[in-house]
């Protein structure tokens, strides 16, 4: 059991989530105009590519690393990033010894300025239930096998703090500019559950970079 | 609460499952749901912990058996009703007979702490722990709210990090007070929460409220206290 299905007919959440809205509106209380707002700034603005300006400039701007790792809430708010879910961002660095990986065993607490909301593997069952007790496992499912000796650090988000990773940069990008760094740097290897490939051998995976 | 979603730790999910070109939203409903929900906080209003609380007290067969924002419209109107803010009956004339009255926002009570009188706050409190201090996570089981989750309790662990001060979730969720208090990145060997068979080189990070933690008496410590109680103890 998944407990990720989705119900679109009209007899279930969607009818329920009208008939909310619906109520709502009609006692003055919300505007349908602030619904679609919101919606919108999900689905649109705010989301995993913000992230990756984050990493992309980390990568290429050793002052605004430190800046980063020391305070992440101010140096995402550098590039313009903040709000719900990110008054207290920490930023934790990926490299060839240590993997950082992030979860939230008791909900789905996310970064959302920086990665939006969260995909459905983050938010279930089986991800939260194992990411802490069997890391490893959890990472060969999507296919990322560490080698023993490599530290995993598990994140679980049990407070306010929020938790970005920032993945290690593949060889063979020393000459990219920070935009098209920023163009390969996926969602998954903010959370930690995935490593950019380089780019020699990224063409194949496009599809999953893309995510 | 020791409800279902304290996950952490638990077997049988099966493996992790990964969509590709996953939507934000994978039907509408789902992001009006989730706006809706942000601009409740203010409505009614309530609190990140009490919103938490309210999908926690999802009867445990419901929440397996329900989709992430399927938790979040019954949360919202769980507390749009408690809160007086609209009546079951009203949601239900709206929805024309569609859908169960069951579901609709018939959540178990609350058994947290009882509701106080927010009292102004004094100076912000000084920390317990300092980064390097051995702690232990309290075996606590409230019936309440709480972010201490069940497999870390009992473990003792490493302070690693001081966030500063945070309002308790465990009373803030109840209206019981903020009680401000420091909260701590408390660093656990995986060896020490799953047992020995465990990678040495795994460590979990847990960020802990400062009523979770009890101190872990250094060597040098027990042996001052014992030498105390045992000149006591033969004095007599």
């Amino acid at each position: 059991m998944s407990g990720d299905h989705h119900n679109t007919d009209d007899t279930g959440p969607a009818a329920r989530v009208k008939a909310l809205e619906a109520l709502l509106t009609e006692k003055g209380l919300i505007d349908p105009a602030a619904i679609d707002a919101i919606v919108d700034i999900y689905e649109t603005r705010v989301g995993p590519r913000n992230g990756a300006r984050v990493v992309a400039k980390a990568w290429t701007d050793p002052e605004y690393r430190k800046r980063l790792l020391a305070n992440a809430t101010s140096a995402v708010a550098e590039l313009g990033f903040a709000g719900p879910e990110g008054n207290h961002l920490v930023a934790v660095e990926n490299t060839d010894r240590v993997h950082n990986l992030v979860v939230c065993t008791l909900c789905s607490c996310y970064p959302w300025p920086v990665l939006g909301l969260p995909p459905v593997w983050y938010k279930s069952f089986a991800y939260r239930s194992r990411a802490v007790s069997d890391p490893r496992g959890v990472l060969k499912d999507f296919g990322l096998e560490l080698a023993p000796e490599v530290e995993v650090r598990v994140w679980d988000s049990s407070a306010e703090i929020r938790y970005l990773v920032i993945p290690e940069r593949p060889k063979g990008t020393e000459r990219m500019s920070e935009d098209e760094l920023a163009a390969i740097v996926t969602r998954d290897s903010m959370v930690g559950v995935a490593k950019i490939a380089a780019p020699a051998s990224r063409r194949g995976d496009s599809r999953r970079a893309r995510g | 609460m020791n409800g279902i979603h304290d996950m952490g730790g638990m077997d049988g999910f099966g493996p992790v499952v990964r969509e590709q070109n996953e939507p934000v939203f994978h039907a509408g409903w789902e992001g009006r749901v989730y706006a809706i929900a942000s601009l409740a906080t203010g409505l009614v209003p309530f609190s990140a912990d009490e919103f938490r609380h309210a999908i926690e007290r999802t009867p445990p067969e419901r929440y397996l058996a329900s989709s992430y924002y399927e938790r979040w419209l019954a949360a919202v109107e769980t507390l749009l009703v408690e809160r007086g803010v609209v009546t079951r009956e009203e949601i239900l004339a709206k929805e024309d007979g569609a859908i169960d009255p069951a579901l609709i926002a018939n959540p178990v009570a609350t058994h947290g702490p009882a509701p106080v009188k927010e009292k102004t706050a004094s100076k912000p409190p000084r920390a317990r722990f300092a980064k390097g201090a051995r702690v232990r996570a309290r075996n606590l089981n409230p019936s309440g709210h709480t972010r201490l989750p069940r497999y870390v309790r009992g473990k003792a662990g490493v302070i690693e990090r001081d966030w500063g001060v945070f309002v308790f979730p465990d009373t803030n969720a109840h209206h019981a007070g903020a009680k401000p208090q420091h909260c701590y990145s408390v660093a656990f060997d995986a060896r020490e929460l799953w047992g020995k068979p465990v990678n040495s080189r795994e460590r979990v990070y847990l960020d802990l409220w400062e009523d979770y933690l009890e101190p872990i008496a250094s060597n040098a410590k027990r042996q001052a206290t014992r030498h105390r109680t045992e000149r006591r103890s033969g004095g007599r």
